[in-house]
């Protein structure tokens, strides 16, 4: 059954309803903003819009689904959207090597064009891999993790939808605007206004899906995950929406001017980029982390007390360190200080998390040795519990004099992006993806083994190849010679940067080839899946086997 | 015993979500809240002047290509950054600036007190070829900005937004923006005198890219890197107090 044919008639029409509504809205954008670039994004919009209305009507006049699709979870939207994430990851992690290999060696570039340069190509490889990859993957995950902890299906089949292309053809137009120049200069928060009041639209709705499902939930508690599930969507959109406050040039213009500047934009700005740190790339995946990593070393979690003290931790001290990324600037001192303090603090809450993902995994110690998806997340609790370690250290004034605008900076959100996020995503993704098809296991349990090694190999040649290079950058600024003047200058420090150059770009592309191999794997296993249900195998997979949650244990 | 009072949280979605949000707001009310009100976060200087219209394209070229991603304008209160870039910053330095380019990474050094450093003609070559005039730059070329037009004719609306959000431009550089734009890179057009009467004597009016034909984003971007931290001598004189 085609995934339009599984609407409901009605949802069919809000969807083309709503899809008309998007199209005129691409239409003015096309007609208002002539002679500026925001009509190609206009005209992407509409062609998006036109041809997901065309494929919405191939099954408009098909029968109503079946009853019975009521007594099953709605899983058709996270199948996609797991696709969808690592199509991101794969593009992102290759301009991310791309980009790495310019800084080694900058005429490579193969065409002397705007859109093909470094500045531009530079945010594509961070929105790729952060909202591309990552979004998707928390969308998908948590659409799963919200059904299995509430025994509830999605309110209904229209929303999910909307949230998924939505968000997409929010990424689509944040990855294109950089190409033909638009940004809003705030460091992961690029997009433009219109942008970023689309992704407004989407997130509502996203958030809607979330509380209409808690409230249908047959389990009295609301698990962990969803709490930082939840955490996620919520101070997301207080964050992006402050942040983002701008005025437009004009309704024509794609560009804007922020409502702050100097330094209360600045403050607003790394309150903002911080807690993107903490609460998209940190809480969704411990969400992540809270139901795939015991579900998988079929262990309770270790503490539920030690749960709410990490979250609650998490989610009032995070918003405080912000600060930390302003050290020594015109950002008055009580500030920083306040930043600096609560950073420190925040170790705690941080390694509960980290130990109590690691002692759930008392009794599956075994289990971790021979199964490479259970290793991505217990890999992926040691690196969350190194680089916490690693920013709180880092955000010490007197460590940050030193680390501050290095490539150290680079290495520790690495550190994080690779060792962290992109470990638990792939290995919820692995123990994810045989259930969403329902399959046994992986196509090829051997490749999940070869990705793991990858994988680790890339985080750590990239890791320590930043450590060196922004630890010898930072030293080289600020060292004297005897006569009491600087010793190096800018373009000695640059130059010792080279070999680790060199060594960053091999190492992203030792973490590239992992995800092109999972996503190999992925496929893979979706065409046995095909290929079986041709056969009429794997019906006898039942599709509630992993229904009964895990519930936090005391 | 009476039941842990989470366990009761955690059966009350609304209540959760409010709960949320509570304790995740008092970090930034504290932080942020207050600087928009504490008057000292920003020191006042008579004497600090407006990008002129040039410079703000010019700005907004260097937004677009990214150029914040590996240049920080943000001298700290370090001995070392002092004496290899100049003065550090102060906040009022920054006071017009919407959105902030402070940056946060070095893989170029900071530009914060850049203007006036080089010649035109330098940045002008630097830009075309890092590597003509620093071998062993990694910085991307820039040819299409001697290439492509400066887009002039929205940039009243430009000053005028710039005004929504609390630039103090008058009606007057409003409504003079596309010529002052021109004057500013043609001193020898009678629109260049416009430019300094209204943005003051002190304004860079050049040939910045070395042609007066057309205005090309070369002249512009040139036009904003020359005047970074010009804007006002606060800095350099809280220094020379020192």
């Amino acid at each position: 059954m085609s995934v339009v044919s599984g609407l409901t008639v009605s949802e069919r029409h809000l969807a083309l309803f709503v899809l008309g509504l998007l199209a005129l809205a691409g239409l003015a954008m096309a007609v208002g903003g002539r002679g500026d670039p925001l009509a190609v994004h206009g005209f992407i919009i509409l062609a998006v819009s036109l041809g997901l209305g065309f494929f919405v009507m191939s099954a408009l006049f098909a029968p109503e689904p079946p009853a019975s699709r009521l007594a099953e979870y709605y899983d058709d939207p996270i199948r996609v959207g797991i696709v969808l994430s690592l199509a991101w990851a794969v593009v992102g992690m290759f301009v991310g090597v791309w980009v790495a290999a310019l800084l080694a060696w900058p005429e490579l570039t193969f065409v002397d064009s705007a859109w093909a340069s470094f500045g531009r190509l530079r945010p594509v490889h961070t929105s790729g891999v952060i909202f591309g990859f990552g979004g998707n993957a928390l969308i998908a995950t948590s659409l799963h993790v919200l059904q299995r902890t509430c025994r509830a299906r999605l309110p209904d089949q229209f929303s999910p939808w909307f949230v998924l292309i939505g968000y997409n053809l929010f990424c689509i137009v944040a990855a294109s605007g950089y190409l033909i120049g638009l940004t809003q200069s705030k460091e992961y928060a690029e997009p433009e206004w219109y942008a970023d009041i689309w992704l407004v639209i989407v997130w509502v709705v996203y958030f809607l899906i979330y509380l209409r499902t808690l409230q249908r939930r047959k389990e009295p508690h609301i698990y962990v995950a969803n709490w930082y599930y939840m955490a996620f969507i919520l101070v997301v959109a207080v964050l992006h929406i402050v942040n983002n406050l701008a005025v437009p040039v004009s309704f024509g213009h794609a560009k804007s001017y922020s409502l702050f500047s100097g330094v209360q934009d600045a403050m607003t700005q790394w309150w903002y980029g911080h807690n993107a740190v903490a609460f998209f790339l940190t809480a969704g995946f411990l969400g992540m982390m809270y139901y795939y990593l015991p579900k998988r070393a079929e262990r309770p979690i270790f503490s539920y007390r030690l749960s709410i003290i990490s979250f609650w931790g998490i989610t009032f001290m995070y918003m405080w360190a912000g600060a930390h990324h302003l050290h020594y600037t015109a950002l008055p001192q009580w500030v920083q200080t306040l930043g600096m303090t609560f950073s420190i603090v925040l170790l705690v809450p941080s390694w509960a998390s980290a130990g109590n993902a690691l002692a759930t995994l008392n009794g599956a110690w075994d289990r971790v040795r021979t199964d490479a998806t259970l290793r991505f997340m217990m890999v992926a609790a040691v690196f969350y519990g190194l680089s916490t370690f690693e920013g709180s250290f880092m955000a010490i004034r007197a460590v940050n004099s030193l680390s501050h605008y290095t490539d150290w900076t680079v290495g520790h959100v690495h550190a994080g992006a690779l060792g962290w996020v992109a470990m638990i995503t792939f290995g919820s993704l692995y123990a994810l993806v045989p259930w969403m098809w329902k399959q046994e296991r992986m196509y090829s349990p051997k490749l999940i083994e070869v990705h793991f090694w990858l994988a680790l190999a890339g985080t750590i040649v990239y890791v320590f190849a930043m450590w060196n290079s922004g630890i010898i950058q930072g030293l080289m600024w600020r060292t004297y010679n005897d006569s009491g003047t600087l010793a190096y200058s800018f373009i000695d420090s640059l130059v010792a940067m080279h070999p680790y150059y060199i060594a960053r770009a091999f190492g992203g592309l030792l973490f590239l080839s992992g995800a092109v191999v999972c996503s190999y794997n992925v496929w893979m296993t979706i065409r046995m899946a095909r290929i079986g249900r041709a056969a009429g195998a794997g019906t006898d997979v039942p599709l509630h086997g992993e229904a009964d949650a895990v519930q936090a244990g005391e | 015993m009476k039941e842990f009072f989470h366990r009761k949280l955690e059966r009350n979605a609304i209540g959760f979500v409010l709960a949320i949000v509570g304790v995740a707001s008092i970090g930034g009310l504290v932080e942020i809240a207050p600087l928009f009100t504490i008057h000292e976060t920003v020191e006042t200087t008579p004497d600090m002047r407006l990008y002129t219209p040039l410079e703000l394209a010019g700005r907004n070229i260097y937004i677009r290509e990214g150029c914040y991603a590996c240049h920080s304008q943000m001298i700290r209160t370090l001995r070392d950054e002092v004496e290899r870039y100049g003065p550090y910053s102060l906040a009022v330095e920054s006071q017009y600036d919407h959105p902030m380019l402070w940056g946060s990474k070095r893989t170029g050094p900071d530009l914060a007190r850049l203007g006036d450093k080089y010649s035109d003609a330098w940045h002008v070559a630097h830009l075309i070829n890092p590597r003509d005039v620093v071998p062993e730059s990694v910085m991307p070329r820039y040819g299409w900005l001697q290439r492509n037009a400066l887009r002039l004719d929205d940039l009243g609306e430009h000053l005028a937004a710039q005004r929504a959000v609390g630039v103090p431009y008058t009606d007057e550089m409003i409504g003079n923006a596309v010529a002052d734009a021109r004057g500013q890179a043609n001193p020898d057009s009678n629109e260049a005198g416009g430019v300094t009467e209204r943005y003051g004597e002190a304004t860079n009016v050049r040939a910045f890219d070395g042609r007066t034909d057309v205005v090309t984003e070369m002249d512009a971007l040139v036009a904003y890197l020359q005047v970074l931290g010009r804007l006002t001598t606060a800095a350099q004189q809280q220094t020379a107090g020192r």
